[in-house]
């Protein structure tokens, strides 16, 4: 230790409290962004693990043609649950409102998000919506069948929980668009001096053009849940076909926010890559510029092409074409990405941990599911897989191994700084593996029986499916007990793991130059920057001062 | 941060925002008559402009944001524009139907 | 070294940004914006589907009433625009005064549209109503959006007198003043935009006859 002003003995922020309270009213009333984001954590988390049992019972039931497990009814119902928690629940949320929480503030050296109360309050309308789920599953009436869609008319026909779920989506909208603007007030206003826009690291810039998404799209969708609620209580007439409604005017507004909410769940997770790829090649980031602006892209690209969803609705043919055409577009910056990250791997002394391990995992599941969009991109060709397994097997390859990978690998690479605990390499290696493993036999064989024809959503099927169906349920079971064996460990380390000191990886953005876990202020100084963000030569003086 | 927090400000006088209202109520007076003449197609158009420059007023004036922080008008056109694409978009299924 | 105490880790969060706190609250505004942005283009692909229905429809309409309820909410950006210019020059009492003459336009606001959403009921006319289910499509739409649009708006005014009222307290009270008024700007915005959106649903709806 060089000298003797370091912070790493300081009181870290579990054991301050931003309010007068301690214990557990230290955390439930706390403004403190890292302490509400290990609470989003924890309760998406939660969330995760209820929707991955759901997803093995659907998996269940599917093993042999006929009923297995659950009747027809529950099927339907499983299945939208399954995506209603995935999508709104999981996966929208969980990269910005953990990791962007707790990283966001300090990776551009301020204490704390703009708003901190609304913060927290952002927290417990996720938790309101979160219950308002969960409710419409106890209720009578049924928990909703009509797919995470909500696709009119069956959902202001269907007499099971529809507007209670769909309440709760409007809820959860809300918490995601306080999220939003909280963010993009924070990259405004809080930047520390001499951190200028194309010093942020790319996290903070793939986090930030989310951040538009929330507040651009999200509205949209708020309003038309807010129309279909009204529709199934006072029959206004504005979606019901019988009263002049357009049901495909639904599916536009419905799009309009759905898909550019595909790159909410995406773009934090590049954002995740673009940090973990030069820490572990130790090479400065590949077309810094490029990966910043080509997230901004993205943001704005993703409202060009929402009605490719759309191809065998009954769309107008201009339209059709228009958006088939549009859709490419997203390759490019998509295209940008993995070039750039390629090539900072290109010579770079690369130590393959965890984490990294995660990343090459993304990529490639990543590209499979980029790739195969290509064919659902393409009008002639999305005619004839559309509503089928290659649809789900596509969305899972970019959701669940795009984001879904990444989620962990956020977890491997950020957890030494949250926790200040090290995990066993070896057992995390295991994950990695049997996660790929378990992932390809689950959603793989569903491109094959998609091209075959087998549709999304059904609950039986014909003998000619059983095999490719058998694989793809006992894939389900790698992989639900890899992600049970992961939290395993993660827990254990958490309480158990050997002490992490502050730069385990030897990673260069701010949050590695503080300790772990950090301080309730994150910084004693506001730091002043100087370095570019992904500039290596400062872990030479950082080892002076941070052993 | 205090100075900067007082510092900001362009006030604006009792009499520009007396002028502007006044304006605005002659706008609302002459959509109202307008849409009383038939114009054909054009009746919409003539009300959404009007319409358009009353919300240009509001705007810049009463919301200051000609005034205010640059980056408010930029990120006003980027939500504006944002609202543009979607309804041309939209509107290619619909024409072409 | 420095010591960080309790008393100091409480505070730290405490850090006033009148800017900051202005365009959070622009953020908001644009998502209100495209809220009923998205109802804006419901009705125009559905005036664009039934433009004749849509002029018939409208006949039914108030001018009258809706230039009134115009003329009151120009009015009523007016004089909160002037509560906020009558606080920066630290007049007190007329910041006040115009603050509370608004929260008045608001409720005439409130009253109007309670007269006129009743007149239609008397007629029969409201979502779901026998008589309205016997007009052709184009007309339930019309008059389906004129009760969503106009009711979403009028829950904004509600929302506004809530707001505007607590920020006059606060003034009254001296929590906002001359040289803190962020709170007070900002409930104006809010209010600004709930003119605006009534700028265009005043010819959308009542003059299109």
């Amino acid at each position: 230790m060089a000298n003797g002003t370091t912070t790493v003995n300081e009181k870290s922020f579990y054991q301050q409290s931003t309010n007068k309270y301690s214990g557990i009213l230290s955390w439930l009333l706390t403004t403190d962004h890292k302490r509400i984001g290990i609470m989003y954590g924890v309760t998406i988390l939660f969330f995760f693990l209820v929707g991955v049992i759901l997803g093995v019972l659907m998996r269940l039931e599917l093993m042999a043609p006929g009923k297995t497990i659950v009747d027809a009814q529950t099927y339907n119902s499983l299945f939208t649950l399954h995506g209603v928690i995935m999508i709104f629940l999981f996966i929208i949320p969980g990269l910005p409102a953990i990791f962007g929480n707790f990283f966001l503030p300090i990776q551009i050296g301020a204490r704390d998000v703009a708003f901190p109360r609304l913060n927290l309050l952002s927290y417990y309308i996720y938790v309101a919506g979160a219950l308002l789920a969960l409710l419409a599953v106890i209720l009578p009436g049924g928990a909703i069948d009509t797919g995470w869609t909500f696709y009119i008319p069956y959902s202001i026909r269907s007499n099971t929980n529809v507007s209670l779920p769909l309440l709760a989506a409007f809820v959860l909208g809300f918490s995601s668009i306080l999220t939003g603007l909280n963010f993009i007030t924070t990259v405004h206003r809080m930047r520390a001096p001499g951190m200028t826009f194309f010093k942020m690291p790319l996290f903070v810039w793939a986090t930030y053009a989310t951040a538009w998404i929330q507040i651009i799209a999200t509205p949209v969708i708020g309003i038309t849940i807010v129309l279909v609620i009204l529709e199934r209580l006072f029959g206004v007439g504005i979606f019901d076909p019988a009263l002049g409604g357009d049901p495909i005017l639904f599916q536009h507004l419905f799009w309009i926010y759905s898909h550019p909410a595909v790159y909410i769940m995406i773009l934090p997770a590049m954002g995740v890559v673009s940090e973990i790829i030069p820490t572990f090649a130790r090479r400065t980031i590949f077309g810094y510029k490029a990966i910043a602006i080509s997230s901004l892209a993205i943001a704005f690209v993703g409202y060009l092409v929402w009605a490719h969803h759309m191809f065998t609705s009954g769309m107008s043919d201009t339209a059709r074409w228009i958006f088939s055409l549009l859709t490419f577009i997203v390759a490019l910056p998509s295209g940008v990405k993995i070039f750039n990250w390629v090539a900072t791997m290109y010579k770079g002394s690369i130590d393959p941990k965890p984490p990294f391990l995660w990343v090459m995992s993304f990529i490639f599941l990543f590209s499979i599911g980029g790739l195969t969009g290509l064919v659902l991109g393409s009008l002639a060709t999305d005619i004839h897989v559309h509503d089928t397994y290659f649809v789900v097997a596509h969305f899972h390859f970019v959701m669940f191994g795009g984001t879904g990978t990444i989620f962990f690998a956020a977890i491997h690479y950020w957890f030494p700084k949250m926790f200040g605990r090290l995990y066993n390499d070896k057992l995390a290696t295991l994950g990695v593996l049997g996660f790929f493993i378990g992932f390809m036999l689950l959603y793989f064989p569903k491109f094959i029986m998609g091209y075959m024809g087998m549709p999304r959503r059904y609950y039986d099927y014909l003998p000619e499916f059983a095999s490719l169906q058998l694989i793809s349920t006992i894939g389900s079971w790698v992989l639900a007990a890899t992600i049970f064996f992961i939290v395993g460990y993660l827990i254990h380390a958490l309480f158990k793991g050997p002490k992490a000191g502050s730069n385990p990886w030897g990673g260069v953005t701010l949050e590695w130059h503080i300790q772990s876990p950090p301080t309730m202020e994150n910084f004693k100084e506001i730091p002043k920057i100087t370095h570019e963000p992904y500039d290596f030569s400062q872990l030479k003086e950082m080892k002076n001062e941070y052993s | 941060m205090h100075e900067e927090n007082s510092k900001h400000n362009h006030h604006i006088g009792y009499g520009t925002y007396v002028l502007v209202w006044l304006a605005l109520l002659a706008f609302t007076s002459i959509t109202v008559t307008v849409a009383g003449v038939s114009l054909g197609e054009y009746t919409l158009f003539v009300a959404l402009s009007i319409a358009a420059i009353k919300s240009a007023l509001v705007i810049n004036i009463f919301m200051h944001i000609k005034f205010d922080e640059k980056i408010f008008k930029v990120f006003l056109l980027i939500s504006g524009f944002t609202l543009l694409v979607i309804f041309i978009l939209t509107f290619f299924d619909f024409i072409y139907r | 070294m420095n010591i960080h105490n309790e008393s100091a880790a409480v505070h730290h969060h405490v850090h006033r940004d009148d800017i900051g706190a202005k365009m959070g609250m622009w953020l908001f505004l644009f998502t209100e914006l495209l809220l009923f942005g998205g109802l804006f283009l419901v009705y125009a692909v559905y005036r664009y589907q039934h433009t004749e229905q849509f002029h018939l429809a409208a006949m039914e309409l108030n001018t009258g009433i809706g230039t009134l309820n115009t003329v009151i909410l120009l009015t009523s950006s007016l004089t909160v625009a002037l509560s906020i210019a009558a606080l920066q020059k630290g007049n007190k009492f007329l910041s006040i005064l115009m603050l509370s003459l608004t929260l008045v336009f608001a409720f005439m606001f409130m009253i109007n549209k309670y007269f006129e959403w009743s007149a239609k009921f008397s007629h029969g006319i409201y979502p779901g109503s026998d008589e309205l289910l016997s007009l052709p499509n184009g007309q339930i739409l019309f008059f389906g959006l004129y009760y969503v649009m106009t009711g979403l708006h009028g829950l904004h005014v509600l929302i506004g007198i809530i707001i505007l009222s607590t920020i006059l307290v606060m003034i009254i009270k001296n929590k906002i003043t001359f040289d803190n008024y962020a709170k007070l700007e900002n409930s104006g915005l809010y209010w600004h935009l709930v003119d605006l959106i009534w700028i265009f649903l005043f010819p959308l709806f009542y003059l299109i006859q």
